[in-house]
């Protein structure tokens, strides 16, 4: 069996297996958790609109740090808007996805593509050299931060090579794009990226659990 | 019986004059991709070379392979080399069958020992001798005793090269490649489902001028021929990079000729020469004519998922699989939560 033939087969499909069973035992377990005992009288009845309100309410940065944050946030808006427009958009993804889901929609020209994955590795970087630059930020973060990074990029450059047909043989590169992929979903229901899934349900748990204290999330 | 004429006599004998001969080197070293000026040493080589034996067998095949190299298009080049060759055994195109055929065979063998060209097209069955046999001798058996005599084996044909088609799944013959069945030899690799007749001619023509094998890549085959993707010289490369992409045979994407990658095309992942040589006399190839390329000439051309499949695609099980990964994680998740709780309710219960 060759590496392509590897990546496109087994590895693809286990990691496919191990990224699906990750996700619903993590949400799931989740979803399904001991909600908390509370003894206090609540101040406010409405606690749905108050979750709903904190996912809106924290999708920007609040005034009073808007000076301090404003880099990490509006970067993170441009990484995450690049990246689904790379992964969505390419027509080869698309084909993938076909594949998955027997949905299609229309892709957009190479040329886009090529600038906008160029945005997404720039901004990551940048993100990188902020969070190594700043002790506090250096401090917090632990090994998931990094490998999650490492685990995100690597499917982005190694696509870069398999599209320009650089640094090897195309099935190669094609394989370790393919493998970088599956490493991502290997990792992402058991580090920080599961925060796709789960960051919006914990926005609204926040939120309702601030709002019935009477406090603005 | 032994060669003993030169190339250059029986060139002679047939009537090519001196022009025509030096225009015959001149398509070796094009073919070879060899620089002109290379023309000379041809000649020369070629006017001393000796008449080499070749033994062609043929095992478990269609004769495609045999079709594509009689059949090919230019006859001052293949032809010509053909008939450079003493072709002392191949069952197919003899007229000799039987014991006699067998005899020549053996004779053959015996004459040139050490000296001769093996060519194979055709896998062997190894699961059981009796699939396939010639005379009463199975494959595996014909194989070992000619190749072990051999100067050269040249694998002809992905059956040949990789098992082929009798290797696909499930494989019911226990075919394998030549280079399975003998181990430790060196084999010239020319696959393709059939493989161009101008890389068959080409490597004997490589052999006639420099009696050598030529520069094979990884997989034994000549790179001068399967040293590029059929991607690599494919005129419609620039629709590729600009994502320009057939979604269907009859959508005016493939109307305008667009690259047919989505469409299940191996081109980037297939070596061989078909954009240059071209088939049928110079006409076309596969995808000139509005199909992919099916990568006939790599190894498992057959397992990869099916040939409408695009690379980007994969070969995966199934949404069935996942389904029950996701009923799986959602049932252990439930579970821990619920054994979480248990616990948690038994230690409230215990400080009460």
């Amino acid at each position: 069996m060759s590496l392509l033939e590897f990546a496109r087969g087994p590895a693809l499909e286990g990691a496919l297996i191990i990224f699906v069973f990750g996700i619903f035992w993590r949400l799931i377990g989740a979803l399904t958790a001991s909600p908390p005992i509370l003894l206090a009288k609540p101040r406010r009845q409405d606690t749905f609109i108050a979750g709903m309100r904190a996912i809106l309410t924290r999708s920007w940065p609040l005034e009073e740090f808007h000076n301090i944050i404003w880099f990490q946030h509006y970067s993170g808006y441009i990484w995450h808007i690049s990246f689904f427009i790379v992964l969505l958009f390419f027509q080869p993804h698309i084909a993938f996805f076909t594949s998955l889901t027997g949905l299609s929609w229309p892709g957009l020209p190479n040329n886009v593509i090529l600038v906008v994955a160029a945005i997404a590795v720039a901004t990551l970087i940048a993100l990188l050299v902020r969070r190594l630059r700043y002790r506090v930020l250096r401090q917090i973060s632990n090994a998931d931060d990094y490998i999650s990074w490492v685990a995100t990029i690597l499917p982005l450059i190694t696509g870069f090579m398999a599209y320009s047909h650089t640094g090897g043989r195309y099935e190669t590169l094609l394989a370790l794009h393919l493998l970088s992929v599956e490493l991502l979903l290997l990792w992402f229901p058991f580090g920080k990226l599961m925060h796709a899934i789960l960051a919006f349900p914990a926005r609204f748990q926040i939120g309702a659990a601030f709002g019935r204290r009477g406090v603005r999330a | 019986m032994p060669i003993t004429t030169t190339l250059g006599e029986i060139l002679r004998a047939r009537g090519v004059g001196r022009r025509e001969f030096l225009q015959f080197c001149t398509g070796i070293a094009t073919l070879l991709a060899l620089p002109s000026a290379m023309i000379p040493r041809i000649a020369e080589a070629l006017e001393k070379a000796r008449r080499p034996s070749v033994i062609w067998l043929s095992f478990q095949e269609c004769t495609g392979c045999t079709e594509s190299l009689t059949r090919s298009h230019d006859p001052s080049l293949e032809n010509l080399i053909f008939n450079a060759i003493s072709l002392d055994y191949h069952h197919t195109l003899q007229a000799a069958s039987g014991q006699g055929a067998e005899a020549a065979r053996t004779q053959a063998m015996k004459d040139n020992k050490g000296k001769f060209l093996l060519v194979v097209d055709g896998s062997v069955p190894v699961a059981n001798p009796g699939y396939s046999t010639i005379a009463g001798i199975s494959n595996l058996d014909m194989l070992l005793e000619a190749a072990e005599e051999a100067f050269a084996v040249i694998a002809v044909g992905s059956c040949a090269a990789f098992g082929g088609i009798p290797h696909a799944s499930p494989n019911p013959t226990g075919a394998v490649a030549i280079s399975k069945a003998l181990p430790g030899k060196r084999i010239i690799n020319v696959p393709g489902c059939p493989p161009i007749a101008t890389a068959i001619t080409g490597v004997l023509a490589h052999f006639l001028t420099f009696g050598a094998i030529p520069e094979l890549d990884q997989l034994g085959r000549p790179l001068v021929f399967y040293g590029q993707t059929v991607h690599d010289r494919c005129y419609r490369r620039p629709y590729y990079e600009k994502g320009w992409f057939a979604r269907r045979f009859d959508d005016e994407g493939a109307k305008k000729g667009w690259c047919l990658y989505l469409l299940g095309c191996k081109g980037p992942v297939t070596y061989n020469a078909c954009p240059v040589t071209k088939w049928n006399q110079g006409t076309s190839y596969p995808i000139e004519s509005g199909h992919g390329c099916i990568g006939c000439s790599e190894p498992n051309f057959w397992d990869q998922g099916g040939f409408y499949r695009s690379l980007p695609q994969g070969q995966w099980g199934g949404a069935g699989t996942l389904t029950l990964a996701a009923g799986l994680g959602a049932a252990i998740g439930a579970g821990a939560t619920l054994a979480a709780r248990r616990r948690q309710n038994q230690a409230r219960e215990e400080s009460q």
